[in-house]
């Protein structure tokens, strides 16, 4: 099924074109054809195993690292189809950041966290670094809560800082777009209301495109919203629409709970 | 009729035999203790009579009745330093290719046959190989070079193998989160995984180096000399070494009774030297972590 | 709007460089492998050219320095080997299975912890400091028990190879043994099976490639040790007649002669020649080994 919105071309940031993802033999992806608006929050929902991890790790370029997956079709961001020969993947990276389902700080202080992506691109001042990991901590709105301690260890945070020291990390170098996979299945309720926040809070600069399994979270967070059912798009729409008038009789047992 | 629950004489039979097979698989678990206590006791025992600052610290005497095994102990040191040089850097590289970059195929099949198989190579073939190459080929002759590479070859699999484990004990999150961030992998594996696999890449080293050092067969024909009453002072030199000094105290030698005693204090500071450098895996480990953990 | 196509092709170079030095090193493992059978093969054909292949694989005699005719059979020494590495896994393989399900199936944690280090440090000892006991500890015990002369005898080796053997038949059958699944243990026991019952009937069927599999690698292991042997057995020369008599192993033979032979000569080939014979034999053993064991952990997947 085709998305059921148009949404005008000058707004469109990714746009998604007969894409097929295979495992191996096993075909994850079926002909996925969706336009992700710029500057809003777009969900992507479906019981597990719908394909819907994979469809956010195509948009960075995370799949490559699985030995058998292969992609057709064309994924543009900007108008540049990604997957190209002649991408750089680092800056593809840089330009799509992604967070992931569980916090994965890596074992270094806080600040160094925050400065690796900044670190391993260009040379940059110790006050240019000092600048930008405060400007990201404070984005996260977990600058408050660190300031004092900048050089702990980043694994002696709680899962919630650490999920929002993951998305400072991510805002750090400077992304259009930031994927969320999943960012809150690992988190108590509270760090999980802190975390939909921020998301609000970011579209006003960045695309988001955020999976997940909780679709009350979907309708609290995005502006957009695509139903994913065994690798296939049954429905993309307004989130407002998906949730109160869904076109398809399959998303409507599914937002209401008859399956998944 | 109902069941008891409780010990009958019928389970008694099941029970006897449980008894006495788990006495077997302790008999056999205290003999084995008991032998390496015993061989240590031993060695400790008599050694400890022979061992002196003189024994540590000056050349053999006497047509080897006399003095001390310091040649021996420099030259198992400096082997030991040449076969690290060599065997730990490519070890660890190779273990790199094939945690972070080799795909699952053929090749990388045949890669890990191929180490698996080198550790099962017997010791005195690695001897064979390493005249025929560095002493002949290469023209190293025999000399403490040839034989710190033949050692290297040896060490090879268990470095590679320890250095993997290291690599694998790494979570794959932090190599994911190092990509998303746009590291390339060279990046990623430089900042964000060596740093946390080293330590464990060094104990394995050690420990393999430790096994290195008291390895005979691959020196014999490859550097280790029978006599040599000053230390080497270059690569091309022979050089004493440990382990075949106590071969030669304790079966070569022209008095043996006169040289048992030696034999026996080369033997425990043989010994020492392995639970030593074993030690020091295990401290080192424990140190680098620290450090890395801040 | 940052574009994401590439700028240049520097980047790519330094990256595939880097890659193309940590793959040579490890194709360094194969060359290596490969290498020893090469050079080994190729030291080993000139002896050929006096010996008939047929006398060195079925003669008993063993003479290269023999001033009428000098013989190379390895017939004498192959036996040799093979009965002192049977003999050391008559006694390493029960031993070494018995120690591993007792790790795996009765230790508590703490035992655990102490006996693991301890056959770590068994497998740490130096082969020629086992061979030094062999000569002033096993070998006297063996000459006073069997009223010898003197111990130096294939048991000796037995006795020894079997203490080298026990640290690989333990830590592999260990593993397969830990690697039964849970559930079927639970099955056993939920049948009313005692501890005992469940290892002997449920456990150690289960686990039972691996554990031929440790003595497959403890074999390997027993046939190439050279030290040891050398040290422990007294290198007689002869067909070996029993457990109680001198022999002299393949590994000894070489260790016995490479130091005195003349460099280039068919006796300093024929040495090659046995040692090629060594590296086959073990080959073959460990890959066995080997092939059991990938097949099992597929199974267990």
């Amino acid at each position: 099924m085709e998305s059921n919105i148009i949404i005008p071309a000058g707004e469109i940031k990714i746009a998604v074109e007969g894409l097929n993802l295979y495992y191996g033999h096993k075909q994850v992806l079926k002909n996925i054809n969706l336009s992700i608006p710029e500057k809003k929050v777009t969900a992507i929902i479906g019981p597990s195993g719908c394909g819907k991890s994979s469809f956010v790790r195509i948009l960075n370029r995370m799949n490559d690292l699985i030995p058998e997956a292969r992609v057709e079709g064309r994924v543009l961001i900007d108008g540049e189809n990604i997957y190209d020969k002649d991408v750089d993947l680092v800056a593809l990276r840089k330009k799509v950041g992604m967070v992931f389902q569980k916090p994965n700080p890596f074992p270094k202080s806080i600040f160094d966290n925050i400065a690796y992506g900044l670190k391993i691109g260009n040379h940059r001042s110790r006050a240019e670094l000092e600048q930008i990991v405060e400007r990201s901590l404070r984005q996260a709105a977990l600058w408050d809560e660190v300031k004092d301690r900048l050089h702990q260890n980043a694994m002696k945070l709680s899962g919630g800082q650490q999920q929002r020291l993951c998305i400072a990390r991510a805002l750090a170098v400077e992304p259009e777009i930031i994927l969320f996979d999943e960012p809150c299945s690992a988190i108590d309720p509270i760090a999980t209301a802190r975390v939909e926040e921020l998301i609000h809070e970011l579209k006003k600069d960045y695309t988001v495109v955020i999976v997940t399994h909780n679709m009350q979270q979907a309708a609290r967070v995005s502006d957009y919203t695509a139903f994913l059912w065994l690798g296939e798009l049954v429905e993309y729409d307004r989130t407002e629409k998906i949730f109160t008038n869904p076109a398809n009789k399959m998303t409507e047992d599914y937002i209401t709970g008859r399956f998944g | 009729m109902k069941v008891s629950v409780k010990k009958s004489r019928k389970n008694l039979k099941s029970q006897l035999a449980q008894f006495t097979g788990f006495l077997f698989l302790r008999l056999a678990v205290y003999s084995v203790l008991f032998i390496l206590l015993y061989f240590f006791y031993d060695i400790g025992h008599q050694g400890y009579r022979a061992i002196s600052w003189e024994f540590i610290s000056q050349v053999p005497k006497r047509g080897m009745t006399e003095g001390g095994i310091l040649p021996a102990i420099v030259g198992t040191f400096l082997v030991t330093l040449i076969t690290a040089l060599f065997a730990v850097p490519l070890g660890m590289a190779a273990a790199i290719y094939l945690n972070e970059y080799a795909r699952a195929g053929r090749l990388t099949r045949l890669i890990r046959l191929s180490i698996r198989n080198l550790a099962g190579v017997p010791s005195i073939v690695y001897g064979l190989f390493g005249v025929i190459l560095f002493v002949n080929l290469l023209k190293f002759g025999t000399s403490v070079l040839s034989a710190g590479l033949t050692l290297g070859l040896l060490t090879l699999p268990w470095t590679i193998t320890a250095s993997e484990e290291a690599l694998k004990s790494v979570p794959d999150s932090y190599r994911e989160g190092a990509l998303a961030l746009g590291a390339t992998r060279w990046q990623m594996i430089r900042t964000n995984v060596l740093p946390y696999s080293i330590p464990g890449m060094l104990t394995g080293a050690v420990l393999g180096l430790a096994r290195a050092a008291g390895e005979t067969a691959p020196i014999m024909f490859t550097g280790a000399a029978f006599y040599l009453p000053f230390l080497p002072r270059s690569l091309k030199d022979q050089f004493m070494a440990l382990p075949y000094h106590l071969y030669i105290m304790a079966t070569q030698h022209h008095a043996i009774d006169k040289a048992r005693p030696l034999a026996y204090g080369t033997a425990l500071v043989l010994i020492v030297f392995v639970v030593l450098f074993n030690l020091g895996a295990i401290l080192l480990r424990a140190r680098l972590r620290k450090r890395w953990r801040h | 709007m940052i574009s994401v196509k590439k700028k240049g092709v520097l980047g790519d170079l330094k990256e595939s460089l880097i890659q193309k030095i940590f793959q040579t090193s490890g194709l360094l493992a194969i060359i290596v492998l490969l290498g020893i059978f090469a050079l080994l093969f190729y030291t080993a054909i000139p002896a050929f050219r006096e010996v008939s292949l047929k006398e060195f694989l079925t003669s008993t005699r063993w003479d290269p320095t023999s001033p009428e005719r000098p013989e190379y059979g390895l017939l004498s020494m192959l036996a040799s080997t093979v009965m002192v590495t049977i003999g050391a896994l008559l006694i390493a393989f029960p031993v070494g299975v018995a120690v591993a399900a007792y790790l795996s199936d009765v230790a508590s944690p703490r035992v655990r912890e102490i006996v693991k280090p301890v056959v770590e440090l068994l497998a740490a000892i130096p082969s020629v400091v086992v061979g030094f006991i062999g000569i002033t500890l096993v070998g006297p015990m063996i000459a006073k028990i069997f009223n010898l002369s003197h111990g130096l005898t294939a048991l000796n080796g037995s006795l020894l190879l079997a203490i080298m053997a026990l640290p690989t038949i333990i830590s592999i059958s260990e593993d397969s043994l830990n690697a039964v699944p849970i559930s079927f243990v639970e099955a056993s026991l939920a049948l009313g099976a005692n501890r005992w019952q469940t290892l002997v009937r449920v456990k150690i069927p289960a686990a039972l490639s691996g554990i031929i599999a440790s003595l497959m690698l403890g074999m390997g292991r027993a046939i190439g040790e050279t030290m040891t042997v050398l040290m422990a057995t007294g290198n007689a020369r002869a067909f070996p007649q029993g457990f109680l008599q001198s022999v002299r192993t393949l590994t000894a033979n070489i260790a016995i002669e490479l130091g005195e032979v003349p460099y280039y000569t068919t006796h300093y080939y024929a040495l090659f020649a046995i040692g090629l014979v060594l590296f086959i034999m073990t080959f073959f053993v460990n890959l066995t080994a080997d092939v059991i064991l990938e097949k099992q952990k597929r199974k267990l997947q």
